[in-house]
C-alpha cells in the first residue's frame, strides 16, 4: 500500500509542476465550456427569443397582399421591414445584405387578384354543393393560379430555421387564404360583409399546442444550451487528458527512470495503477471544475445555470466511469506510442474525432444516418448519452445502466490490449 | 571457491532473431565483495552484460544467478541489488528527497527506513544544501551522485554501476570512487564499467576485459598487468583490444 502510496505521490508531484499540463486540464475545457456555450445560448436566443429582421416587398399592393404581411407580423417571428415595391430582385438582396436581413419576402404582382379569383370560384362551387348557387361557378381553368410568395435567404441560414420560416410563410399564405375564402362566402350567402368580430372568432379559434420536454422521473425540466455543452465540454476535457497522460506513460517508458523500475522488486503494473488513480482523481476535479462554473459563474455571465440532476449518485458513478474509460485511453496509447511526438499527436486527433462522432460537438440525433455506427464505438458517446439521461432526463441509476454497460466493456477492452501491449514489449 | 556473488553460465543472448549474438556461452563468476571492473570498448557488451545481470533484458537461455539465487526466477532476489544505470535514470521533475522516497519505497523500505537513509546519503553524496529542489535544475555531477544515492537507498549486497562517472569533474569523481570504496568495506560487491581506465586502476580490485561478447582476460589487476607485462590499464587494454575504432 506504501507502494502504491509514494507512486500515487510522485504522480500528482510531477503533475502538478507541469504548468502547462494543467493548464490544458483545466483551462482549456474551463474556455471551451464558456465560449461555446455562450455562442450556442445566443443562437438558441435569436431563434427562441428574438426577432429574425425580414425585408417585405410587396409588388402587390391588394388587400390580401396587406393581410398576408399582416398575418406575418402577428406570427412575432420577424422583424418586418418595408422595401420599395419598385425595386428589382438584385436591388432586394442588396438591401438584405445593406440592413443585416437574413430574409426577403417578395409579394408578386396580381397575389390579391388571383387569392380572391380563387376564392369566389372556392365560394361558387361550396354553394352548388349546397343547392344555393346564384351564377354558376367559373371553370376552373379560368381560374387564377396564386403566383407564388418568393423567400430570398442569406445562405449561413441554418437549414432547420429556413424550414421553419418557410413554415411560418405557408401558416400566414394559409391564413390570408382561408379568409378570403370565408369573407367571399358570407359575402355571397348573406349580401353582407363578414363582420370583424365573427372573423376574428372563427379565424383566431384554434386549439394550441402544449410543449412539454420529457424526462424519466415525470419532472418537467426545459433543455438548455448549458444542460448540454456542460457536461458535453466536460467529457472532451476528461477525454483530452490522454495527451497528458500518455505522453506521460511514453516518457517514462523511454525514459532511465523505467530501466532503474524494472530492477526494483515491484511491478511496474503497480506503476500504471498509480497513474490510472491519480488521473481519475483529476478528471473527477475538472467535473466539480467545471460544473461549479455551470452553477455558479453562468448565471452571472447571462448563460443560463447548469442545473444538476436530483440523483447525485448516480452523477458520481457516471463521472467515475467516464473518468475511467478517459484515463484507460490514454494508457492504451502511452503503452503503443513509441514517441511522445507520436502520443500528442495521435492521442488529440483522434479525441477530437471520436468528440465529433460521438455526438459531443452535435447532438447524436443529429449526426447522419451513415455515421450511427461509428458513433457507438465512440466512448464519448456512451458518456454523453450517460450524462444525457441524467441532465436532460433526471434518471436513476437503473436508466444509466444501458449507457454504462458499453463504457465498462470498452474500459476492459482498452486495459486488456494495454496488458497485452506491456507483455508484448517485455515491459512486465 | 569463494561465494559468489555472481555466477553467469552458458550465458546465449541475442537482441533479435535477426541481429546478431551478442554472448554466446558465456561464463561469469564474481566473488561477493570484490570490486570488480567490466571493461571493454564501444559494443563489447558491457552494457547488454549489466542489464541481462539485473534483469532488464532476458537471457534467451543460460543462467544467471545472484548471491545463488536465479535472476529471471526469484522475484525477491532484485532486494539483493541496487543499480546506476549510464543513464540518469530518475524524475527529473522530483527532488532528491521526493526520489529516494519514491524509489526506497519500490525498494521494499519503509517509510522511517527511507527517512534515515535519505538524510544520510545526502550528506555523505554532499546533495543535503538541494534536497528538496528538482533535479532538473542541477548540474551533471549533482545528477550523477542522485542516480547514485537511489541505487543504495536499500543498502544493497550487490551494486551494479554502468559507467557512474561519466561526464562529471574530478572532485565529483573522487568524491564518488571515495564513497564506492567506503561501502565496499562495509561489504557491498561493486559491478562496474567505465571507459574510464584510470578511475577503474584506482577502484578494481578485480577486472574482466570483454570483446564481441567474451571475457579476452580476467583476473587480479597485479597480476593481469604482469603477465602482459604492462604498467598500467591503459596499456593492457589496447594491446588486448588494439588500436582500430570500435564504432558500434
Amino acid at each position: 500500500m506504501y507502494k502504491l502510496y509514494t507512486a500515487i505521490l510522485k504522480e500528482l508531484r510531477i503533475m502538478l509542476r507541469d504548468k502547462a499540463a494543467l493548464a490544458v486540464m483545466f483551462l482549456m475545457p474551463v474556455l471551451l465550456v464558456v465560449v461555446i456555450t455562450s455562442i450556442q445560448n445566443s443562437s438558441l436566443k435569436m431563434i427562441n427569443d428574438n426577432t429574425v429582421p425580414m425585408l417585405v416587398c410587396n409588388r402587390d399592393g391588394g388587400e390580401s397582399s396587406l393581410q398576408f404581411i399582416d398575418a406575418l407580423k402577428k406570427i412575432g417571428m420577424f422583424d418586418l421591414q418595408k422595401a420599395d415595391s419598385s425595386i428589382t430582385d438584385k436591388q432586394l438582396t442588396d438591401s438584405m445584405h445593406a440592413k443585416d436581413a437574413l430574409i426577403a419576402v417578395v409579394v408578386p404582382q396580381g397575389f390579391s387578384s388571383a387569392l380572391k379569383s380563387k376564392s369566389q370560384n372556392i365560394t361558387g362551387k361550396a354553394l352548388t354543393e349546397f343547392g344555393m348557387a346564384v351564377n354558376t361557378p367559373q371553370d376552373s381553368s379560368s381560374v387564377k393560379e396564386t403566383p407564388p410568395v418568393s423567400m430570398f435567404y442569406n445562405p449561413v441560414l441554418q437549414e432547420s430555421f429556413r424550414l421553419s420560416v418557410n413554415g411560418a410563410l405557408k401558416s400566414a399564405q394559409q391564413f390570408t387564404e382561408n379568409r378570403a375564402v370565408l369573407q367571399a362566402l358570407y359575402q355571397a350567402m348573406s349580401n353582407k360583409k363578414l363582420p370583424d368580430s365573427l372573423e376574428q372568432q372563427i379565424l383566431n379559434n384554434k386549439s394550441s399546442i402544449d410543449q412539454i420536454p420529457t424526462a424519466k422521473d415525470g419532472s418537467r425540466k426545459i433543455p438548455n444550451a448549458t444542460q448540454h455543452n456542460v457536461p458535453a465540454w466536460t467529457i472532451f476535457a476528461m477525454f483530452f487528458i490522454v495527451v497528458s497522460l500518455s505522453t506521460n506513460v511514453v516518457k517514462e517508458k523511454i525514459s532511465g527512470s523505467f530501466i532503474r523500475l524494472k530492477t526494483l522488486p515491484t511491478s511496474f503494473i503497480l506503476n500504471l495503477a498509480a497513474k490510472q488513480i491519480t488521473y481519475i482523481v483529476v478528471t473527477l476535479a475538472q467535473v466539480l471544475v467545471i460544473f461549479s462554473l455551470g452553477i455558479f459563474l453562468f448565471p452571472h455571465i447571462a448563460l443560463p445555470k447548469l442545473v444538476l440532476p436530483e440523483n447525485l449518485g448516480s452523477l458520481f458513478l457516471v463521472s467515475l466511469a467516464c473518468g475511467w474509460c478517459a484515463v484507460s485511453y490514454g494508457v492504451l496509447i502511452g503503452v503503443y506510442a513509441k514517441s511522445m511526438e507520436q502520443a500528442i499527436g495521435f492521442g488529440a486527433v483522434s479525441v477530437v474525432i471520436l468528440a465529433a462522432i460521438g455526438g459531443i460537438v452535435v447532438p447524436s440525433f443529429a449526426m447522419p444516418e451513415s455515421l450511427h455506427l461509428l458513433m457507438k464505438i465512440s466512448p464519448l458517446h456512451w458518456c454523453m448519452e450517460a450524462y444525457n439521461t441524467l441532465f436532460l432526463e433526471n434518471g436513476y441509476v437503473k436508466n444509466v445502466l444501458i449507457s454504462l454497460l458499453p463504457i465498462f466493456v470498452i474500459i476492459v477492452a482498452m486495459q486488456l490490449a494495454a496488458i497485452l501491449g506491456l507483455k508484448k514489449q517485455r515491459l512486465i | 571457491m569463494e561465494s559468489a556473488a555472481i555466477q553467469i553460465q552458458n550465458l546465449n543472448f541475442q537482441y533479435a532473431e535477426n541481429s546478431g549474438v551478442v554472448f554466446k556461452d558465456f561464463n561469469l563468476h564474481i566473488a561477493a565483495g570484490e570490486r570488480f571492473g567490466l571493461l571493454g570498448p564501444n559494443g563489447a557488451g558491457k552494457t547488454t552484460l549489466m542489464n541481462l545481470m539485473t534483469g532488464v533484458l532476458q537471457a534467451k537461455s543460460g543462467s544467471i544467478k545472484l548471491l545463488g539465487k536465479e535472476i529471471s526466477e526469484d522475484k525477491d532476489v532484485k532486494k539483493l541489488f541496487g543499480f546506476a544505470p549510464q543513464h540518469h535514470s530518475f524524475y527529473q521533475e522530483l527532488s532528491p528527497t521526493e526520489n529516494l522516497e519514491f524509489f526506497g519505497a519500490w525498494a521494499g523500505l519503509n517509510k522511517k527506513k527511507i527517512k534515515e537513509r535519505t538524510k544520510e546519503l545526502l550528506e555523505v553524496l554532499g546533495l543535503s544544501h538541494v534536497a528538496d529542489k528538482p533535479v532538473s535544475k542541477f548540474s551533471g555531477g549533482m545528477k550523477n551522485r542522485v542516480n547514485l544515492a537511489i541505487g543504495v537507498v536499500h543498502r544493497p549486497q550487490i551494486l551494479f554501476l554502468d559507467e557512474p562517472t561519466t561526464g562529471v569533474d574530478v572532485q565529483t569523481r573522487h568524491a564518488i570512487v571515495d564513497y564506492l570504496k567506503e561501502l565496499n568495506k562495509a561489504g557491498t560487491t561493486l559491478i562496474y564499467t567505465s571507459h574510464h581506465l584510470t578511475e577503474a586502476e584506482s577502484l578494481c580490485t578485480k577486472v574482466a576485459l570483454i570483446d564481441e561478447g567474451k571475457i579476452i582476460a580476467q583476473n587480479d589487476l597485479q597480476t593481469l598487468l604482469e603477465e602482459h607485462k604492462q604498467d598500467g590499464l591503459e596499456g593492457l587494454f589496447l594491446n588486448l583490444t588494439g588500436r582500430s575504432y570500435r564504432d558500434s
